[in-house]
C-alpha cells in the first residue's frame, strides 16, 4: 500500500472544522419502512388550502420538470424557471443509456434491496444509507408512471417492455428507449408539465435565469430573476423554493455537459447559507471524442458499451505517436488496459480506465492532435472485432455511434481506430440535503444532480434518470407538504429590506461586470479556470497540486473581476453577461472543489488521491476518518470590487454515515 | 480555412435588421459551425464590437437550442443539427450566409435568436396523456405491439428545434405538430384524448400564426432527425375523423 499523506490535523489555513450534523431526519425503524413511515408522518395539506400555497422550481430537467408537474397536479401554485428557451431544452434530454428500475421483470434476483446494495457499493460506500433505499424503492414507480405518459420504451415482440444490463451490474434491470433515454423521460416529463401550465397551475418563465435567493425570517421565500430577453430584475416571493437546476461539470470549461449548464443557482444559496455537500466528487467518463483544438466548446460521451469489442492501445513509442495508426506493428503497441488488468482487461470500471488514459498521455503516448505539450487521445481499435465479427455485424451493434464518431472527427472508425480521452460528464457534490430534500436553509429543498445525496463518490449508469424522476415524483412532492402545511407564511412585501437587499445585490453584481471594461473575455477566465480545474482537480488530485490549484484559483478570480471585458447592456439580451455571472461563481465553486479535495486526504470513487492507494493503483479509502458526507458552510469575506464580498475560510461540517444494512468492504475488481 | 461571413444582426425585436459582413480566418476544418462563431465572437470582442447573439445548449444534436438558416438551408448543407455541422462541409472561401429561422411565428429576439415559444402552447393544448403522478397501473398492464411503439418512437424523436417550419414555404408547423400526434396516437395510453387533442392543437396552431400545409415536404427534408413526411397523414386522418364525430 501506498499511503503518503500528510498529517490529518493539517489545514493549511484553508478551512476551519464546525458543529457536525447529527440529525438527517430520517425516520427510525427497518429500513424498508422508514419511507411508508415518513409518508404517513408528513403533515397533509387540505385540497382547498392548496392554491393559496406557492413554489418556486428553478430547473426544468427530470427532477424539476417532474416535480412542477406533480406539485401542480396537486393543486399548489407552481412557478416553474428555466435558462432555456422552453423547459424541454432541459440537459437531462442527453442523457444517452437507460434508467434502471427494480421491476424484476427479467426474473435473474433482481430487488429492492438488490439495486438498494449496488447504488451503495457503486458509490465506494460513501451514500447516505436510508436516501439510496428510498431511491431504489420508488424506482418501479418511476417506469409505471412515464409508461403511462406514453414515453416509447424499447419493446420486445411480445409488445413488453425489453431490458438490458448495463454499467456492471449482474442483472438486467435498465430501461432505455435506444440511445435516448433522457430524451424520452424528459419529454415525458415536459408535457406533463405543459399540460399543467394548460391547466393554470403552473406559470412557465422561460429564458428566466435564478441570480439570487431571498431569504427572510430565516426562511427560503423566493428569488432574484433576471429575465434575458429584456434584462429587467424580477422579484418572485413564494412559501418554499426547489432548486433542481443540475451539476456544475462546466466549471472545468470543457465537460460533456450543455454550454449554459452552470452552478449560480445552487451557489447563490450556498452563500447565502446552504450547505455544499462532497464537492470534490465528479465523474469522469472513459470513452468520449478527444478534444480536437484550442477551439472546441464541449465534449460528446459515446456510449461507453463500445468497450465491449473495442481494444485500448497507445504505441509503445512516443516517435510513434503521430504515425499512421495502421502502419504500427503489433508488437510496438501497448494494449496498456489488457497489460495491468488481465482479468478485466477493457472491462475496468469507469474510474480506471479514465485515470490510465490519462497516465499514457502524461508519458508522451497519447496520440492524435497536439493539444499544449501533449497529445490527448487513445486508441480504441474495431479491426479486430470487424475481423471476428464481420462488418456488418459490428455495423449493426455500433453504426450509430460509428456515424456519430465519423460525423464529428471527419474519420471513418471502420478504417482507422478512433481516439477516445475521458471527459467531466457528471458532480456527484452538490448542495447538502436532508431525508426529505431539504437544504440547511429551511424551506430550500434541492432535487437532482443540483443535490448531493444518492450516489456518494461515484455514480453508477443509468442511475441519474433514476434519481432525477425520483426525487421530482415521488419524494419531493410527499416531503415539502410536511413544510408547505406550516404555510401559508407571512405575506412578504417585494419593498421588504430582505428582498430589496438581494435585488440590490444582484443589480450591483450585473452593473459591476458591465463596467469593467478591461482586456480579457469571459471565455478565456473560463478556460483558465478548466485548465487548472482539470489538471489538479481532475483524475488525480495531490495536495501538492490542490495547494497550487488554490492559489492559481484566487488569482485568476482576482484578475476577473479587474479585467473583465463585457460588452453590451443589461436591458437587452446579452449571452456575454449571463456567461460573466457564471464564470464568477464557477470561479468561487473551483476553489471549494480543491479545499474539498484537500481536505479528503483518501481516495474513493471518483475521488482519487495519488498519496493513497493500493499496489495495484486501485482506490484506497480510509474508513476510519473519511466515512461522512462534508458539508461546507460559506463564509463571507471582504472584498473590494466583488459585489456581496469575497470568499473566506470555509468551515467543515461532517455528517458521519453509519451502515447498518450494508458491510463497507474494499471495492475489487480482480 | 478563410470565409466571408454574412450575418443577420438585428438588435431587438422591433429594430430593422441588416445582414453585416464579416472575414474570419484561420478557420480548421474540425470546428463545429457554432465553434466557427464562437471564434468570430471572442474576435469580435477583442475589437470591442457586441458578439453575435445565437441560441446553442447541448451541442450534441439532441436538445434542439440551435437553428440556423445557412445558405438558405435549415441546418445548412448536412442532415443534422446546426452544432453537428462541421466546417469541413464547407469550402476554402465560401460565402456564407447566416440568417434565424424566418417565420411569423417565431419573431426575432435578437441577431439570430428567435422565440419559438409557439411550440410549448401547441403541446399545452394537447400534446400530452393526462396521467396524473401516482395514478399509473403498471407497466406491463397494457402491452404495445412492436411495430405501433417503434412507429411511436419514430415520431417522438422530435426535438422541437424549428427546422421544419424555418424550411417551409408557408412556414407551417404541421411536422412538429403531426409528430406529437402520432408518437401519442400509436399508443394505447393515447387514445381516450386522441380525437380532442387533434382538433385542439391544429386550432392552437392555426391561431398562432403558422403557414398551411400544402404537402411539400420540405419539412421532412430538413428535419435533422428524419421524421418522416407520413406523420402528416396521419394527423390528416385523426382530424378528419375527429371533425366527421363532432369534436
Amino acid at each position: 500500500m501506498t499511503d503518503t499523506l500528510s498529517t490529518p490535523t493539517d489545514t493549511f489555513g484553508k478551512w476551519t472544522i464546525g458543529e457536525g450534523i447529527a440529525d438527517t431526519k430520517a425516520p427510525g425503524g427497518p429500513i424498508d419502512a422508514k419511507w411508508t413511515k415518513r409518508k404517513f408522518e408528513a403533515a397533509l395539506v387540505n385540497p382547498a388550502n392548496r392554491r393559496k400555497l406557492s413554489v418556486i422550481i428553478v430547473g426544468t430537467g427530470l427532477a424539476g420538470g417532474a416535480a412542477a408537474a406533480t406539485l401542480g397536479e396537486a393543486g399548489y401554485h407552481v412557478k416553474s424557471f428555466c435558462f432555456q428557451d422552453t423547459p424541454r431544452r432541459a440537459h437531462s434530454i442527453a442523457a444517452q443509456g437507460g434508467i434502471n428500475a427494480a421491476k424484476n421483470y427479467k426474473e435473474d434476483g433482481d430487488s429492492v434491496f438488490r439495486l438498494f446494495y449496488d447504488t451503495v457499493k457503486g458509490g465506494d460506500y460513501r451514500a447516505r444509507e436510508t436516501n439510496v433505499y428510498r431511491l431504489a424503492e420508488v424506482s418501479a414507480n418511476i417506469i409505471d408512471q412515464c409508461v403511462a405518459q406514453g414515453v416509447p420504451f424499447a419493446r420486445e415482440y411480445g409488445g413488453l417492455l425489453d431490458n438490458r444490463s448495463f454499467g456492471g451490474v449482474q442483472v438486467s434491470r435498465t430501461f432505455y428507449a435506444r440511445g435516448q433515454t433522457g430524451q424520452q423521460l424528459l419529454i415525458g416529463a415536459y408535457q406533463a408539465l405543459e399540460r399543467q401550465v394548460a391547466a393554470g397551475t403552473v406559470e412557465q418563465f422561460v429564458r428566466h435565469e435564478m441570480l439570487e435567493l431571498i431569504i427572510s425570517g430565516g426562511r427560503a421565500r423566493g428569488i432574484i430573476a433576471r429575465d434575458l430577453v429584456t434584462g429587467e430584475i424580477e422579484t418572485h416571493i413564494a412559501d418554499a423554493v426547489v432548486l433542481a437546476s443540475g451539476g456544475y461539470g462546466n466549471v472545468f470549461f470543457l465537460s460533456t455537459n450543455a454550454m449554459g449548464s452552470n452552478v449560480t443557482a445552487t451557489w447563490r444559496a450556498h452563500r447565502k447559507g446552504a450547505y455544499f455537500g462532497n464537492p470534490c466528487y465528479t465523474q469522469i467518463h472513459p470513452t468520449c471524442i478527444p478534444v480536437s483544438g484550442d477551439h472546441q466548446s464541449k465534449l460528446t460521451l459515446m456510449s461507453e458499451s463500445l468497450r465491449n469489442d473495442g481494444r485500448i492501445w497507445v504505441p509503445k513509442r512516443r516517435e510513434d505517436c503521430d504515425k499512421d495508426p495502421r502502419q504500427i506493428a503489433e508488437e510496438d503497441r501497448d494494449y496498456y488496459l489488457e497489460r495491468i488488468y488481465p482479468s478485466f482487461g477493457n472491462l475496468v470500471p469507469r474510474d480506471i480506465a479514465s485515470r490510465q488514459a490519462k497516465n499514457v498521455c502524461d508519458e508522451g503516448r497519447g496520440v492524435g492532435p497536439m493539444v499544449g505539450d501533449f497529445r490527448r487521445g487513445v486508441y480504441l481499435d474495431f479491426a479486430d472485432a470487424i475481423a471476428r465479427m464481420g462488418k456488418a455485424a459490428v455495423e449493426a451493434k455500433y453504426g450509430n455511434l460509428f456515424d456519430m464518431y465519423a460525423r464529428i472527427t471527419g474519420e471513418n472508425p471502420y478504417e482507422v481506430p478512433m481516439r477516445i480521452y475521458p471527459a467531466v460528464h457528471y458532480t456527484m457534490g452538490g448542495l447538502w440535503v436532508d431525508y426529505d430534500l431539504q437544504s440547511s436553509i429551511p424551506g430550500l429543498f434541492v432535487t437532482g444532480e443540483a443535490n448531493f445525496s444518492d450516489h456518494g463518490a461515484n455514480r453508477l449508469g443509468a442511475s441519474a434518470l433514476m434519481q432525477g424522476l425520483a426525487d421530482g415524483y415521488f419524494v419531493l412532492p410527499n416531503t415539502i407538504r410536511d413544510y408547505l402545511a406550516k404555510g401559508p407564511f407571512d405575506k412578504l412585501d417585494v419593498d421588504a429590506a430582505d428582498v430589496a437587499a438581494a435585488r440590490a445585490e444582484v443589480q450591483e453584481r450585473t452593473e459591476r461586470l458591465l463596467s469593467i471594461q478591461g482586456e480579457r473575455s469571459v471565455d478565456s477566465f473560463h478556460k483558465e479556470l478548466g485548465n487548472i480545474m482539470w489538471e489538479y482537480c481532475g483524475m488525480e488530485r495531490t495536495e501538492e497540486g490542490l495547494l497550487k490549484a488554490i492559489d492559481l484559483i484566487r488569482g485568476l478570480r482576482e484578475e476577473f473581476w479587474r479585467n473583465v471585458r463585457v460588452l453590451g447592456s443589461a436591458d437587452t439580451l446579452n449571452q456575454s453577461l449571463e456567461k460573466a455571472g457564471r464564470v464568477a461563481d464557477f470561479l468561487e465553486l473551483g476553489e471549494l472543489m480543491c479545499i474539498d479535495a484537500l481536505h479528503r486526504r483518501e481516495s474513493c470513487g471518483g475521488h482519487f488521491r495519488a498519496e493513497s492507494q493500493t499496489e495495484d493503483g486501485e482506490a484506497l479509502r480510509h474508513d476510519d476518518q473519511f466515512a461522512y458526507v462534508a458539508a461546507w458552510e460559506f463564509t463571507p469575506e471582504a472584498a473590494d470590487g466583488i459585489p456581496g464580498g469575497g470568499m473566506g475560510t470555509p468551515v467543515l461540517h461532517k455528517e458521519d454515515l453509519t451502515y447498518e444494512f450494508i458491510e463497507l468492504k474494499q471495492r475489487s475488481y480482480k | 480555412m478563410n470565409l466571408t461571413l454574412k450575418i443577420w444582426r438585428q438588435n431587438g425585436p422591433r429594430d430593422k435588421g441588416s445582414l453585416v459582413t464579416y472575414q474570419v480566418e484561420d478557420i480548421s476544418p474540425d470546428m463545429s459551425f457554432l465553434e466557427m462563431l464562437d471564434v468570430l465572437n471572442e474576435r469580435l470582442n477583442a475589437k470591442g464590437e457586441e458578439p453575435v447573439a445565437f441560441d446553442s445548449d447541448c451541442r450534441e444534436g439532441i436538445c434542439g437550442m440551435c437553428g440556423l438558416m445557412i445558405s438558405g438551408e435549415a441546418h445548412g448543407p448536412e442532415k443534422t443539427t446546426t452544432c453537428q455541422l462541421h466546417m469541413r462541409s464547407f469550402r476554402d472561401g465560401e460565402t456564407i450566409t447566416i440568417e434565424p429561422w424566418r417565420a411569423e411565428a417565431f419573431p426575432i429576439i435578437r441577431d439570430l435568436v428567435v422565440d419559438r415559444s409557439a411550440f410549448d402552447r401547441i403541446i399545452q393544448a394537447g400534446g400530452f396523456i393526462s396521467a396524473n403522478t401516482g395514478s399509473a397501473p403498471d407497466a406491463h398492464a397494457a402491452p404495445v405491439p412492436k411495430p405501433n411503439a417503434d412507429r411511436a418512437f419514430v415520431a417522438a424523436e422530435c426535438i422541437g428545434c424549428g427546422a421544419c417550419v424555418a424550411a417551409c414555404p408557408n412556414a407551417s408547423g404541421m411536422l412538429f405538430m403531426s409528430a406529437k400526434v402520432t408518437h401519442l396516437g400509436e399508443l394505447p395510453q393515447g387514445q381516450p384524448e386522441r380525437m380532442a387533442r387533434v382538433v385542439s392543437m391544429v386550432a392552437t396552431h392555426d391561431a398562432e400564426g403558422f403557414g398551411g400545409c400544402t404537402n411539400l415536404g420540405e419539412c421532412s427534408k430538413a428535419c435533422p432527425k428524419g421524421i418522416p413526411q407520413d406523420v402528416i397523414s396521419t394527423l390528416n386522418h385523426d382530424l378528419r375523423m375527429a371533425l366527421q364525430s363532432g369534436h
